[in-house]
């Protein structure tokens, strides 16, 4: 029982994501920042962020539904705080892991989003209805590849554990290099699920304001933006558990070390990618989506599924 | 997509406060899906009442006010009113006072223009581009400093000529800036011809017919990006323009795309043009003595302004003070032709169909008319009118100042 609480308060629950999350907004900031040629944020600068959030006036829009509105948020930041229970991030076992926790980590990652589009649609501002929209059309854009990716690489370690996965793919390390079709799509639908350029379409400032959260403030958007960084951790440490696998069989320190490494690569990249374009448009993304990723996509599944035939266990 | 049509339009406010605008300014929006169906614009949130305190101050008092009408391209603004009152006038300026005009008026054009693509970077969502342009930019806003000793609103008009010179010093100065410049400018080209995303959200996006640039008498590079061959400093040359040689550009393609390859074109034509002017510059004096007092008459004065032509007209009663100035700031031209621009385009091109004008809302405002909310009856309010129902509607939110001013007026 004490066990359990620690896990999900302290490690790899919520106290660790937060300050991580914090952390990885940071670099994800600086990153940004520097790439763009200007100075960025000093370090403390997401949590100073935070806590103004927090001590501010809470303001509901009064034809927002008001219970909907607030409960999303924390919504959104309890369902993708869970699914970090069930991400290996120190060996090869996760906190929580059973048969089948790959679609309960999906799922769990695909919450926040209809969270975003509820609180959004309960809004009742024009531009948050319009951002809530966005969002869900969105999620079905790059959920597809998404899920497909990490599909191929569970059925080539033929399980649907992460655990799993992990496990298998230490042990067969050659493996990797045949799931990085997958690995790329995977990173591009992670710049969908975070709302970053160039998929930022659901919270187009120059559009529709802040898209879902135009209505949102103090302590509210305080926790939406917490999840927004909880979301990107849990995010990269999926796609750092699926398609990472290096670095397991050292001391737990040193596990412990390469995991920070790999989350943080990705961060680096979806930082790096988003310096690189232009938004696109919501019929241009489904477009790309569709026409690119999904068919990219299908051809990891389908590699490895002749992959599993042709080489030896 | 059938369905979307059971719906009711959904109106949606842009501005007067939205981020797309960085001018107070309305566009209602009319949205089925993210499709626009209608749109309408209002004008008339920045009224300043400029052309009429012109009319109360002399005419150099009224250079610096009408220098202000706006930030971006003051020069324009001042250059085009000089000229009018010096034509009134019958001076004529010294070759060497017209090359410095032209300069600056090239230098702005390039911080302009420089400007001008990235804020249409950010409206794309392109901020990269933002923050790398406006970072160049500021290579030309010093120069302008040293020249004129203003970053913005130069104040080197005068009536008569220019009120600073420029030293040999300088002139270097000039010119190493002008080859950073058009190493970064040449990078943008680059990167406008070949960058995926930047493009897919350029291209065919705001589309303006040349029949109907025509018949909106859409002006500057709106124009010209839709095969309209349309530049007052071509047309009707002013000062050193007609010793200079640069080529109006021009394209067909009538797009927010073709807008900002006309743009990147013509930085590199004012670049070639700041180097002629450093090269050709004649010596002597560049201001001449005139009287305060302007001989009755009127005038009109055009400008080809970085948003296209500016139009400032004068009329002169034999005073210090002007007896009537009318400004037609080129955005107004150009306001016509959004809603055009705008037809069957989804929401995401509001912004950079609106930010491809170039527009400068607060130089366009001339009129403000109050009407009754509710009969919809026009009335003139008086200041003092304002500022009572200023005091009663704070006295109603329990902020008092009443005796607080009586001990004031006490005291003093």
């Amino acid at each position: 029982m004490l066990k359990a609480l620690f896990h999900i308060l302290i490690f790899p629950g919520l106290l660790f994501l937060f300050i991580f999350g914090f952390f990885a907004e940071y670099v994800d900031r600086k990153l940004y920042a520097r790439f763009q040629n200007r100075i960025g944020p000093p370090w403390f600068q997401p949590l100073a962020d935070f806590i103004k959030l927090i001590s501010k006036q809470e303001i509901i829009p009064e034809e927002a539904d008001s219970n909907v509105f607030k409960l999303m948020p924390l919504l959104a930041l309890a369902a993708s705080s869970a699914a970090i229970l069930y991400i290996p991030i120190l060996g090869e076992r996760s906190v929580f892991s059973f048969n089948g926790d790959v679609i309960v980590v999906l799922y769990l990652l695909t919450v926040p989003t209809f969270a975003y589009f509820l609180g959004g649609w309960y809004s009742r501002s024009v531009y948050s209805m319009i951002g809530a929209v966005r969002s869900l059309t969105q999620l079905f854009a790059y959920e597809v590849p998404l899920f497909l990716c990490i599909l191929a690489s569970a059925m080539l370690a033929d399980t649907w554990s992460l655990s799993g996965i992990v496990a298998f793919y230490n042990q067969h390390i050659g493996y990797w290099f045949c799931n990085i079709i997958g690995f790329a799509v995977a990173l591009i639908c992670l710049l969908g699920k975070l709302e970053k350029i160039p998929f930022d379409i659901p919270e187009a400032e120059t559009e529709i304001v802040a898209g879902s959260f135009t209505e949102y403030n103090g302590r509210l958007l305080a926790f939406i933006r917490m999840s927004f960084n909880v979301e990107m951790i849990v995010g990269a440490s999926l796609l750092a558990a699926v398609f990472l696998p290096f670095g397991l069989n050292l001391p737990p320190a040193a596990v412990f070390l390469c995991y920070l490494i790999q989350v943080f690569l990705i961060i680096a990249a979806v930082s790096f990618l988003r310096t690189l374009f232009a938004r696109l448009r919501l019929d241009q993304m489904i477009n790309f989506c569709w026409k690119y990723l999904a068919p990219l996509a299908f051809l990891q599944v389908l590699f490895n599924l002749i992959l599993k035939v042709v080489l030896p266990r | 997509m059938h369905d979307l049509h059971d719906f009711e339009d959904v109106k949606i406010p842009i501005g007067p406060q939205h981020p797309a605008l960085k001018e107070p300014e309305s566009f209602l929006i009319s949205l089925r899906g993210e499709k626009i169906t209608a749109s309408s614009v209002r004008l008339g949130y920045n009224h300043r009442g400029i052309e009429k305190a012109c009319e109360e101050r002399t005419y150099t008092q009224g250079l610096y006010l009408i220098e202000r009408i706006c930030g971006i391209c003051s020069h324009s603004h001042s250059t085009c009113f000089v000229q009018a009152v010096e034509e009134i006038a019958g001076i004529e300026v010294t070759a060497r006072a017209k090359y410095l005009r032209t300069l600056i008026g090239e230098l702005e054009r390039i911080h302009s223009h420089l400007l001008w693509l990235g804020v249409a970077g950010h409206e794309i969502g392109f901020d990269t581009l933002l923050m790398y342009t406006w970072r160049d930019r500021e290579v030309v806003m010093d120069l302008l400093a040293a020249l004129t000793g203003n970053r913005v609103n130069y104040g080197i008009n005068t009536v008569g000529g220019v009120r600073r010179d420029i030293s040999h010093k300088q002139k270097e100065e000039v010119l190493k800036a002008i080859d950073i410049l058009e190493e970064r400018t040449k990078y943008y080209i680059d990167l406008a011809k070949g960058e995926t995303t930047l493009i897919k959200r350029l291209q065919g996006v705001g589309v303006l017919s040349h029949e109907d640039a025509e018949k909106l008498d859409a002006v500057g590079p709106t124009a010209r990006a839709s095969g309209i061959e349309r530049d007052v400093r071509k047309d009707d040359p002013y000062a050193a323009y007609g010793e200079l040689d640069f080529k109006v550009i021009s394209v067909n393609s009538c797009d927010v795309y073709g807008r900002t390859l006309v743009r990147l074109g013509e930085l590199m034509e004012s670049f070639s043009l700041v180097r002629q002017i450093i090269h050709k510059i004649p010596d002597g004096p560049i201001l001449i003595k005139s009287s305060r007092k302007i001989p009755v008459g009127e005038a009109v004065s055009r400008y080809e302004a970085p948003r296209g032509e500016d139009l400032h007209y004068v009329r002169a009663n034999g005073t210090e003070k002007p007896d009537r100035v009318k400004v037609r700031a080129p955005t107004l031209a150009n306001i016509q032709s959004v809603s055009k621009m705008l037809e069957d385009r989804y929401l995401a091109d509001m912004p950079i169909v609106i930010a491809a004008i170039d527009p400068c809302f607060s130089c366009t405002d001339r009129l403000i008319a109050v009407r009754d909310a509710k009969n919809k009856e026009k009335n003139t309010v008086v200041w003092e009118t304002i500022r009572l129902k200023g005091i009663e509607w704070y006295k109603n939110k329990g902020i008092d100042f009443t005796s607080l001013n009586e001990k004031l007026t006490k005291l003093f």
